[in-house]
């Protein structure tokens, strides 16, 4: 460690087996300082997740000694479950909506708060964040959309004569996607967002001094050339935090118009999940589901991460 | 150096006036409504019980009152186990829980980011794509697992599972990798700094930003934390729990329901504005980095 000359030297006579022997020994202390979080991560996340696995091939119900059915589980799914295609069919639809506006809203608005004077953006960060902060969010939303005429919405159109009869917001077919997809794009500055307002103070301040001098005139040649490519790291945390949170949406769904709402029409994948992992303890079936769930959200990874690339060229 | 500092002008003279207005003015229009629900939550726990139900319906309270604060104060006297208890329970998890996870999570990030040992590309792999997998997956596991390691009903089943999230661990590592130097780090190195130190006071300053930001969302999640299916003990549940007991007992206590949430709300908030004052201040100091 203390020499890397040395080091660089030795490599040559070591076959790949000694060298990585050495690299183990030289580095050990890096074993040391990860084992503490290792060791819990397997034990709490990987064990229960690999079990999971071996769970989405039996037909574990969580009473009786279960059986392997091997791939029955998956094959049921396209299949032989309806329901299943409605919920992926709604899950990508929010997905693909609510996964790309939220992150880019994640950034541009991060971004747009770094653009103030510093004494007010601790203030004004907390406001974009209150969605999250808030302990009981969707009150607010359930209120606007009641139904009967105290609802807010219902009681301002029939006000002004807009309306007649009170409308069922949350309960029409119509109805439901947009408002779920609004208040999910209204709360989904999360994690993601604090992480872009920390990345954005780390940015290398040197480097903007440098493209003023290389010619760089307004701040959004700035934030292409100069911002985005320094916060790679920090836009591909938000990018997995968006996509994780786009396909597991269901929570507002649930909040605002039950778990099973009015034909199906808003019921995602995670509602599915949640109905097998909880409702029928069909385990196998629910394990099945979620790694299902996994292999599309990796697949999106990689080609975010191949977008991501792409910034600032 | 004062050529410096006249580049440094003309940086900011890089920002247009409009620009300006309009980015104002846009954060102005979407703040508004993004706040809506924190204004909503406290005017109405400052609403007597005769405004929450009027028609049409108020935004505002028409008459303010703390009553209602009064009536949560009053009520918790009553709590089968003292509610100093509870606050306990809530102050202890939610310090041993963000700082355990703020220290794993700093010290195998600094490790995976910052030593080459042979294996760490593998470990941030499974730890980052281990975030994409829902929440759901596994529960039934690890509650087996809480159980036969016969944690169950104490302050170690809720603590150890969340300290070691992929969460904290992630965030940490992509700080890591954007604002420590390595360079830095080497010459640490050369000096005969030992590890553990070049971590706690090299690279963790570097990444302050990050782990204020950590400690945030993680204080929220643990202060938040209500009932556990690992918990059945009366004397080890949280405030978050204690306080939907006393107001879930339906209309009469809707007002003393909003207070219950302003209150556990504003500890939660007075941290979001320090750490985030703080994250905003650490800019003019680490200006210089080579």
């Amino acid at each position: 460690m203390a020499n890397k000359k040395e080091k660089v030297v030795s490599r040559k006579e070591m076959t790949m087996a000694q060298w990585t022997l050495h690299q183990m020994n030289v580095n050990k202390i890096g074993y040391i300082m990860i084992a503490p979080f290792m060791l819990l991560f397997l034990v709490f996340t990987i064990v229960p997740v690999v079990l999971s696995l071996v769970v989405s091939l039996t037909n574990f119900n969580m009473i009786e000694w279960p059986d392997f059915v091997f791939m029955q589980n998956y094959a049921t799914l396209f299949l032989d479950d309806e329901l299943f295609i409605t919920a992926l069919k709604n899950t990508l639809i929010f997905a693909v909506i609510v996964g790309p506006i939220g992150y880019v809203m994640s950034f541009v608005v991060a971004w747009f708060i770094n653009e103030l004077a510093p004494s007010i953006r601790a203030i004004v960060t907390l406001v974009f964040y209150a969605p999250s902060i808030s302990g009981n969010v969707y009150i607010v939303w359930t209120t606007l959309f009641s139904g009967d005429s105290k609802g807010w919405l219902n009681g301002w159109l029939m006000q002004l004569n807009i309306i007649d009869a009170p409308v069922q917001w949350l309960t029409t077919a119509d109805y439901i996607m947009p408002i779920c997809i609004m208040v999910a794009l209204w709360g989904s500055l999360g994690m993601g967002f604090l992480s872009n307002i920390a990345g954005l103070q780390g940015v290398d301040r040197s480097l903007y001094e440098a493209g003023a001098i290389d010619g760089v005139t307004n701040r959004w040649q700035e934030v292409w050339y100069i911002t985005l490519p320094s916060m790679k790291p920090q836009l591909m945390f938000a990018a997995v935090m968006s996509i994780t949170g786009a396909f597991n949406f269901g929570g507002i769904v649930t909040a605002l118009c039950g778990s099973t709402p009015t034909d199906y029409v808003g019921y995602t994948v995670a509602h599915h999940m949640s109905e097998y992992g909880s409702v029928r303890w069909e385990m196998g079936y629910a394990a099945a589901l979620s790694f299902l769930m996994f292999l599309l959200v990796f697949g999106v990874n990689i080609i975010i991460n191949k977008l991501l690339a792409k910034v600032g060229q | 150096m004062k050529k410096l500092r006249t580049r440094n002008h003309k940086v900011v003279l890089n920002r247009s006036k409009g620009g300006d207005g309009a980015i104002t003015v846009m954060l102005a229009i979407m703040g508004f409504f993004m706040v809506l629900p924190l204004v909503y939550t406290i005017s109405q726990s400052l609403k007597p019980l005769t405004e929450l139900f009027i028609f049409p319906p108020r935004f505002l309270p028409i008459k303010p009152t703390l009553v209602n604060f009064k009536n949560l104060f009053y009520l918790m006297n009553f709590s089968w186990v003292p509610f100093s208890r509870y606050i306990f329970n809530t102050v202890f998890i939610t310090v041993a829980g963000v700082f355990g996870n703020l220290l794993l999570a700093s010290l195998a990030a600094y490790a995976i980011a910052k030593i080459e040992f042979p294996g760490r590309n593998f470990c941030f792999q499974v730890i980052q794509k281990s975030l994409m997998i829902g929440a759901a997956i596994g529960g039934e596991i690890t509650y087996i697992i809480i159980a036969k390691a016969h944690l169950m009903d104490t302050y170690w089943a809720l603590l150890l599972p969340a300290i070691a999230g992929p969460t904290g661990l992630y965030l940490m590592k992509q700080f890591m990798d954007t604002n420590v130097t390595t360079a830095i780090l080497e010459s640490a190195r050369l000096d005969g700094a030992k590890e553990f130190r070049i971590f706690w006071s090299i690279a963790m300053p570097m990444v302050k930003p990050a782990w204020l930001t950590l400690i945030m969302t993680s204080f929220q999640g643990y202060w938040q934390m209500g009932s556990s299916t690992y918990i059945y003990s009366e004397q080890l549940k949280t405030i978050n729990y204690a306080i939907g007991q006393i107001t879930s007992v339906g209309v009469t206590r809707q007002g003393v329901a909003a207070a219950g949430t302003v209150f556990i709300m504003i500890v939660p908030i007075i941290i979001f504005i320090v750490s985030q004052s703080n994250i905003i201040e650490t800019m003019g100091s680490s200006g210089m980095k080579d």
